[in-house]
């Protein structure tokens, strides 16, 4: 009886928790003095990429303090997750890491734009307590490991690389996300890029069938593994390693040298690739002497037009703020923030923005 | 009694529309039974709905993969390939691995609180069991990754491996992350379940079994195994039956310790990968129409081999209370 009934109880409640999922109501309107010219209280609601969260939730408390007009509530649920609640049009704005595929952008009611709002880069993190120096990869030894063709740490191939380096006769543990992930789609994506085995035998995607490892959840379960089990190795945003104080590999770039993911050398990534007019474009394996390979643009997804004016103008104030004074808390949070000349592009469409006829950013 | 012939005058014009309904001879029953029937009927109405979206769900999974989804082992989001019996493998075998250490040390729990320790004891020893239910599957998962796993790397793998690695079953790479350390992450978790319902069960055993049996000369030991198991057998294997449900429906904490692979391995330090986790763990990112509906699927195939795994120990309550009282166990 007992089973039967707490499976069902469970069922039901799982049931109820999904209807649960509303937008917060809007707020009563604030007397506080206010920047944005029509004060109405405006509740925007947004929802997609974990990866730049910590980042969004950053703007969001600041974009608050000076508009407390506007609240703005952004859900971390994945890429995937926010690409489908915009086509559904359930939330106000999108966050991905990997762009729109074509067959999900026709998906959607209206055109949606990619906005490069900031950049990140995943790194490869290890655990080798008896180096002390940082570890160098070539992408054909990188490609190697996680094909499962490099399985010791002193293979020949790695050493190649790491003459100064005490590498130990001991297995490699590779961990790999198991939940489908952005960061794995970068990650992929650099290695397809530099592989074409890899390329045709495992491919580019937010889960991919890894030929050998371990999986573990989140940034934070690659981290775990990292930090307690010796001689893994692993990839995770740039946050979490440098906040856990794991080592990060040098990675060879495509110009032959050995480049550590610094924040210049994200921006240089940025600064080598050339945004195409629909403003979404792969940063991985680019051209350049200081540029880290695995960067990667997220991008904030928005209706070209608006259904409703006010929220519409609302958000293209915010994603104007964002891209404008919210990048300067990108270095603390270790995202590099949008170049110039690509800032530039962004805002000739930010102000392509509308409702109907009606201009959003007219008196930006 | 008196009660039937009083009727009152609020019913007396509409008992006609009662008789007509049901039994009931006034409205208060005539209300209560079928508030409880719909309330009753709700729940089975929420069950059939979750099965036939889940149903309608995969459908395109179902027609493009058929049989062949339960048999096959590949399962590639990139070439729109699935195969669940991984899965299937690890759900069911994590479970059972949790049940076989869980049902031990439960039934020690229970017997120990309802019939052996002093009473001063039961209290505390009782809540603190009770509280480890209350312990957020991700803590569970935490811990998994922070100590237990490190644990079994550097000093249950290395032993069992050196004593018992002649068997399949330990053998292989020594990651301390695989389906042992989600088999115990499991056992944790449904302890509680199991100790608290058995300790119940054995506390409904009425005293004069047994009085008798110790008046009769037993030990606490035989009074136990002679009088007490026996009597409870049903309930015990119910307990049982509750604590395989938590196990095959666990998601988080065993995602965070049992390695996530989608491999049949008959190594118990291998990893493996539960249904559960594939659907908490992709269903997020997942795009694809193809794609949601085979992880719809999985969610169907879970529900199918909940179900059976519950009819299955339905039948075993079932013959087992049907056996005569007392004996063997």
């Amino acid at each position: 009886m007992f089973a039967r009934r707490s499976l069902l109880v469970g069922l039901l409640l799982t049931v109820v928790a999904c209807k649960g999922n509303q937008p917060a109501p809007a707020p009563a309107a604030s007397d506080a003095t206010s920047i944005v010219k029509k004060d109405e209280a405006v509740s925007l609601t947004g929802a997609g990429a974990t990866f730049p969260y910590p980042l969004y939730s950053k703007w969001i408390s600041e974009y608050n303090k000076l508009n407390p007009d506007v609240k703005i509530n952004y859900q971390s649920i994945g890429s995937g997750g926010g690409i489908r609640q915009i086509t559904a049009s359930t939330v106000d704005f999108g966050a991905t890491d990997a762009p729109m595929k074509e067959d999900e952008a026709k998906q959607a009611p209206g055109k949606l734009l990619h906005i490069p709002a900031t950049i990140g880069a995943v790194v490869v993190a290890y655990n080798l307590p008896e180096v002390s120096g940082t570890l160098k990869l070539t992408p054909e030894v990188l490609v190697d490991i996680y094909a499962g063709k490099i399985r010791k740490w002193n293979d020949p191939k790695l050493k190649a690389d790491n003459a100064d380096a005490k590498l130990p006769a001991k297995d490699i543990s590779v961990v790999y996300r198991t939940d489908g992930s952005g960061t794995t789609a970068v990650f992929t994506d650099y290695l397809a890029k530099v592989s074409p085995e890899w390329k045709e035998k495992v491919g580019v995607g937010k889960v991919v069938n890894w030929p050998t490892g371990l999986g573990a959840k989140g940034n934070e379960g690659v981290t775990g593994q990292l930090k307690t089990t010796p001689y893994t190795i692993g990839y995770i945003e740039r946050a979490y390693a440098s906040q856990n104080k794991l080592p990060m590999a040098e990675l060879k770039n495509k110009s032959g040298k050995f480049v550590a993911p610094s924040i210049e050398a994200m921006s240089a990534a940025a600064d080598a690739v050339e945004v195409p007019d629909q403003l979404f474009v792969s940063l991985s394996n680019a051209d350049g002497e200081a540029v880290y390979p695995i960067t990667s643009y997220s991008y904030l997804l928005v209706y070209e037009d608006a259904k409703d004016a006010v929220k519409g103008q609302a958000l293209a104030k915010y994603v104007w703020w964002g891209l404008h004074d919210g990048q300067k808390f990108s270095k603390d949070l270790d995202y590099a923030p949008i170049p110039a000349k690509v800032l530039v592009k962004v805002e000739a469409r930010l102000k392509e923005l509308r409702s109907g006829d009606k201009k959003l950013l007219s008196g930006a | 009694m008196s009660v039937s012939h009083d009727v009152s005058p609020l019913i007396r014009p509409r008992s006609k529309i009662l008789t007509h309904f049901g039994r009931e001879l006034n409205w208060g029953d005539f209300v209560f039974r079928r508030t409880t029937a719909l309330l009753a009927g709700l729940l089975v109405a929420a069950l059939a709905a979750m099965a036939a979206a889940m149903l309608h769900g995969s459908a395109e999974s179902l027609s493009k993969f058929g049989l062949g989804f339960v048999t096959s082992q590949v399962w590639d989001p990139v070439r729109d390939v699935y195969g669940a019996l991984p899965f299937i493998y690890g759900t069911i075998a994590s479970s059972l691995l949790a049940l076989c250490f869980a049902v031990p040390i439960s039934l020690g729990v229970a017997i120990f609180l309802s019939e052996l320790a002093p009473a001063w004891l039961r209290g505390p020893v009782g809540f603190l069991v009770e509280l480890l239910a209350a312990v957020p599957s991700v803590v569970y998962g935490l811990w998994g990754i922070f100590a237990l796993a490190p644990w079994l790397r550097t000093t249950v793998e290395p032993f069992l491996g050196r004593t018992l690695g002649f068997l399949p079953l330990f053998q292989g790479q020594q990651r301390g992350f695989g389906m042992l350390a989600g088999g115990i992450i499991l056992a944790i978790m449904i302890t509680p379940t199991i100790s608290s319902v058995s300790r119940e069960v054995l506390r409904a055993v009425p005293s004069a079994l047994r009085e008798g049996a110790l008046g009769l000369g037993a030990t606490p030991w035989e009074a136990v195994r002679v009088a007490v198991l026996p009597y409870a057998r049903s309930g015990l294997v119910g307990a049982t039956i509750l604590g395989l449900g938590r196990a095959l429906g666990e998601t988080m904490a065993i995602t965070m310790v049992i390695g996530n692979r989608s491999e049949i391995s008959a190594s118990l330090f291998a990893p493996s990968y539960t249904m559960a986790s594939v659907i908490a763990n992709e269903f997020s990112e997942a795009t694809g129409s193809l794609y949601l509906s085979a992880l719809a699927e999985v969610g169907l195939l879970l529900f199918v081999v909940t179900v059976l795994l519950n009819i299955v120990a339905r039948l075993l309550v079932w013959r087992v209370s049907s056996l005569p009282g007392g004996g063997s166990l």
